[in-house]
């Protein structure tokens, strides 16, 4: 049965957003140009449109969140994003997994954020929300999925569309009314913690931009030039926080998950957030120095950037323009179009406005001095600047080849062959530059800076850093020019921060935010400086072998190659690849794949012995238990040189939405990462190619080679049970116990054969890590022997890479320094709003 | 002249000046003729050379070469001008790279031999799921 009405529900939802929003753009408007005396019935108008809209988006998120969560695979949503063993919070990424929901998510954080506004807006309401209104009309046209008629062009892709008009399958055609009896899944690369908090951070961040942006508008649109800053300026700092920490989460989860060797790969998506999240920085700094002009005019300039700039980026990653070029990118939903015209329409309008407000800004003349607070803020801003300005330009490398190929001609651009190592040079010489400059102008901002002064105050957080510097630069025997230079202007900028913040303490706690997000910083750059530019692979191949005679260069030096249970050395430790495991529903531990037997349901697996962990017994022999398909596991021992030994399960995931993903473990210590992963498995999906079989003789106690395994058959025995043969009466079954020598544990197989007047059936016994069939032939009674067949294939192996990140721990302990450091500052802000609207009142 | 001026002379040099250290990185697509040639005038670049794999007429992948100690491999390219060209690789196979639809490979010509530095495959099915399973 369809449940076609929760789908109505939720698309006519939809539909009343979107009119609602341009209702209460209009109301707004008409609002905000009211005299006094209307200004009260108009307002309340406009609010009931905007509850009403923000109704209408609840009642969206609740339709679209049932259909999830009942399984109504009708829906072509529910189908491609969820599945019938999904976990309930994994159902919540699954919502956003799409790129509907993550509309709707954005969507979503705007309205709550438009609460807010109404409730601390007082006279800016009616400007500030007009802008909202019209920025949720452009977002809601997105899901829309609505066909204007003349015209036929279609405006949005609704997330409520049936799966048989979405997809043109056979079968809607025999029979219309077909649900599928389970979804396709949440991409299991998905299923992780930090993919349930890290798009609802980063979303509410990118939503946050717009409040700043909204001020600004909204003060060159009423000539409040001046007045729209102290309100936008705790907004733009939340904006700043909740961005940050939601690109350090999307970091961490890439750094656990995915195996490009870190946290960081300067891919076009990561840099489409990147470049937005500087400007915003850029533009609060100088939002607060804009008493003065230039000030002022910049701050203008860079709020209205730092929101064009998350459209810009939301274009590039939602359109398809970045193709391949990126990981990450969504499907393209045929939005571009009506993304584009989103981005152009808050281009042209803001630079309307700009140019026709730039004459009647405030103006004033006067040389800044190089000992006031607004140069140093300059010099920084137009640092930061810089460095988005870097990443831009390269990451739109795709958009110019589009824009060259429009007008008929041919570019073939291509991004920089080593992204990393072309971005890093720029970025951390601008770093460089950001961390003295901030370090030096939190003394001009607090201290009213003179020449006399400045060799005072300067002087003990100078000394300090030489100290400090010298001392890691001779211990981690540091050498490259600019390492020492990053790492000497990170511990500057912590040392000159805490300086500001011990004399602030006395003050007031409230005023230490800046240096302490500045503190956070200066450990950001040491963490990322140790933990990239000194990260070094340790699992080089050393043995000298040439991989293809005929090209020497080509060696491969930094995998390792681990048959299972052999020993293999790298730098400060011995190695040894221990065999394949699963991970079962409902068992703590990850579970040897050789204690499980395949069924038809690959989610579900037969236990060929008690799984007991700890001295509890989770399974018995013959029970079915729950697997999570995907993943298997490769047990790898460690053993440091000292005789200390911990173990690592990297992962691979057969992936039906991304392919195969090999996916790291990583041994975390307080100074350093040791971060592995297998970089290539024996398929777990291919059949293994078997031997020609060979038949071997033996008598009962002979000892045999099983695939160079010394094997010993112990003994044969009559049976009464074999597993997966329902045996009769007259039947009679024999199984041998064989006792393979293992190099580090003995295997027992049972082979056996059963037989039915004149036909025999035989059972073989597969053991995978060894490469070993063995199947019973039969019994020969004149020698008092017994025959086998052998197959052998290849032992399991695993090809592993190891590196270690040294000190990456600065790093996560620097973003939170920064996160509290801003929240502090924010805090103070509003704090100082709040009591300047009371004034006013 | 005032500072501000003086700033933004700096700023417009500096961006310039990203731009053209830029113009030295940026890489190319280009086909391996055009590869071949730039390496005979001494143009050691790493450049993107797109293609598929070689296969044979029941459409299997044909022309790998994994190498003894399973750490690399080479194959057999086909770019877009259809002309075929082994390729090194100094790392192991990557994932699926049988089903790729495309690759992308970046490197550099060495004599007669094209050394890939880094792979990038797309493959079909990415994202989007194409159809239904009854």
């Amino acid at each position: 049965m369809i449940h076609l009405f929760i789908g109505n529900l939720g698309h006519l939802f939809v539909i009343l957003s979107f009119v609602t929003s341009l209702m209460a753009t209009y109301a707004y408007f008409k609002a905000s140009n009211a005299s006094i005396e209307e200004l009260p019935s108009r307002i309340r108008f406009a609010r009931i449109l905007f509850y009403l809209h923000a109704f209408s988006v609840l009642g969206i998120i609740v339709s679209l969140f049932s259909i999830i969560s009942n399984h109504y695979y009708e829906y072509h949503y529910a189908w491609n994003h969820s599945s019938n063993t999904l976990p309930i919070h994994y159902m919540i990424s699954s919502f956003w997994e799409g790129q509907e929901g993550s509309f709707l998510l954005w969507i979503f954080w705007h309205s709550v954020l438009g609460f807010f506004m109404i409730r601390t807006g007082k006279q800016w309401e009616a400007s500030t929300l007009t802008v909202f209104m019209l920025v949720q009309a452009f977002l809601t046209s997105m899901i829309l999925g609505v066909v204007i008629p003349i015209i036929n062009i279609k405006l949005g892709s609704s997330p409520f569309i049936l799966l048989r008009d979405a997809m043109d399958a056979p079968i809607f055609k025999t029979n219309p009314d077909f649900v599928p009896e389970d979804g396709t899944g949440l991409n299991p690369l998905l299923q992780n913690y930090w993919m349930v908090i890290h798009p609802p951070t980063l979303f509410l961040g990118f939503a946050a931009t717009l409040v700043p942006f909204a001020f600004c508008i909204a003060g060159l649109w009423k000539k409040q030039f001046r007045e729209w800053v102290k309100p936008a300026l705790p907004w733009a700092l939340f904006a700043t926080m909740v961005l940050g920490a939601g690109i350090v989460m999307g970091a961490y989860w890439a750094y656990e998950t995915l195996n490009f060797g870190g946290y960081w790969s300067w891919d076009p998506v990561e840099n489409a957030v990147y470049i937005p999240w500087v400007i915003l920085v850029a533009s609060y700094h100088v939002m607060l120095i804009s008493k003065n002009e230039t000030g002022l005019k910049t701050s203008i300039i860079l709020v209205i950037s730092t929101f064009i700039l998350i459209l810009y980026s939301t274009f590039l990653t939602r359109s398809g323009i970045l193709g391949d070029a990126s990981v990450h990118s969504f499907t393209d939903l045929g939005l571009s179009g009506q993304l584009l015209l989103y981005l152009f329409a808050f281009l042209v309008l803001s630079i309307v406005l700009v140019i026709y407000r730039w004459k009647s800004l405030p103006s004033d003349e006067g040389e800044i001095s190089a000992y006031s607070r607004e140069f140093w803020i300059f010099l920084g801003v137009t640092a930061l600047c810089l460095m988005g300005f870097q990443v831009l330009y390269t990451t739109s490398f795709p958009v110019f080849n589009a824009v060259v190929e429009l007008f008929g001609g041919i570019s073939n651009l291509a991004p920089p062959t080593d992204a990393p190592v072309y971005y890093s040079k720029i970025q951390l010489w601008f770093s460089v530059a950001v961390a003295l400059i901030s370090g030096s102008a939190q003394f001009f901002w607090w201290r009213g800076m003179n020449k006399s002064k400045l060799l005072n105050e300067f002087f003990y957080p100078v000394v300090l850093t030489m100290v400090l510097s010298s001392v890691i630069i001779l211990t981690a025997k540091m050498t490259s020019l600019p390492y020492i230079l990053l790492l000497t202007s990170g511990i500057y900028i912590i040392m000159t921060n805490l300086r500001i913040m011990i004399s602030l303490f006395k003050t007031g706690f409230n005023l230490t935010g800046g240096a302490l997000a500045h503190v956070g910083i200066g450990f950001m750059l040491i963490g990322i400086l140790f933990s990239s530019g000194y990260s070094k692979v340790i699992s080089l191949n050393n043995t000298g072998l040439l991989i293809f005679r005929d090209v020497p260069d080509i060696e491969n030096r930094e995998n390792l190659l681990l048959w299972i249970n052999e020993n293999q050395t790298m730098e400060g430790y011995s190695l040894m690849y221990r065999g394949q495991y699963r991970e079962l529903k409902d068992v703590p531990e990850y579970v040897r794949s050789r204690w499980l037997r395949a069924t038809e349901d690959p989610n579900k697996m037969v236990a060929d012995e008690d799984i007991i962990l700890e001295g509890k017994t989770y399974f018995q022999k013959g029970d079915t238990v729950e697997v999570y398909a995907e993943n298997t596991f490769y047990e790898v021992e460690y053993k440091r040189e000292n005789g200390r030994t911990f173990t690592l399960f990297p992962r691979v995931q057969v992936n039906p939405s991304m392919g195969t993903v090999f996916s790291p473990d990583i041994r975390k210590t307080l100074t350093e990462d040791l971060y592995t992963y297998a970089s290539a498995v024996t398929d777990p999906q291919d059949e293994a190619e078997w031997s020609e079989t060979e038949e071997i003789e033996i008598g009962l106690g002979e000892r045999f080679f099983l695939n160079d395994y010394v094997a010993v058959l112990e003994k044969v025995t009559p049976v009464k049970e074999v597993e997966g043969y329902f045996l009769k009466d007259e039947d009679i079954a024999v199984q041998a116990d064989i006792r393979v020598m293992g190099e580090v544990e003995e295997y027992v197989l049972n082979p056996s054969i059963v037989i039915r007047g004149e036909y025999g059936g035989r059972i073989p016994v597969v053991l995978e890590e060894l490469g070993v069939k063995l199947t019973f032939q039969g019994i020969k009674p004149e020698t008092e022997k017994f025959t086998f067949a052998v197959n052998t294939t290849q032992k399991d192996y695993i090809v592993l890479k190891a590196i270690q990140k040294p000190m990456i721990n600065l790093l996560w302990f620097g973003t939170i320094l920064m996160t509290i450091g801003l929240g502090v500052a924010m805090n103070k802000r509003f704090k100082e709003f709040r009591r300047f609207g009371k004034k006013i009142n | 002249m005032k500072k501000s001026h003086i700033l933004g002379i700096v700023i417009i040099a500096v961006a310039i000046a990203i731009i053209i250290s830029t113009a030295g990185d940026a890489s190319s697509y280009v086909t391996f003729n055009e590869a071949y040639s730039m390496a005979e005038k001494g143009n050691d670049n790493l450049i993107h050379v797109v293609g598929t794999l070689k296969k044979d007429e029941q459409g299997e992948v044909i022309g790998i070469n994994p190498s003894e100690n399973k750490l690399s491999f080479s194959f057999i390219m086909v770019d877009n001008d259809l002309k075929e060209q082994e390729v090194f690789y100094k790392e192991p196979m990557p994932a699926d790279f049988f089903r790729s639809e495309q690759v992308v490979v970046i490197g550099s010509y060495h004599e007669d031999l094209f050394l890939a530095d880094q792979i990038l495959l797309k493959c079909p099915s990415k994202y989007e799921e194409t159809e239904v399973k009854i």
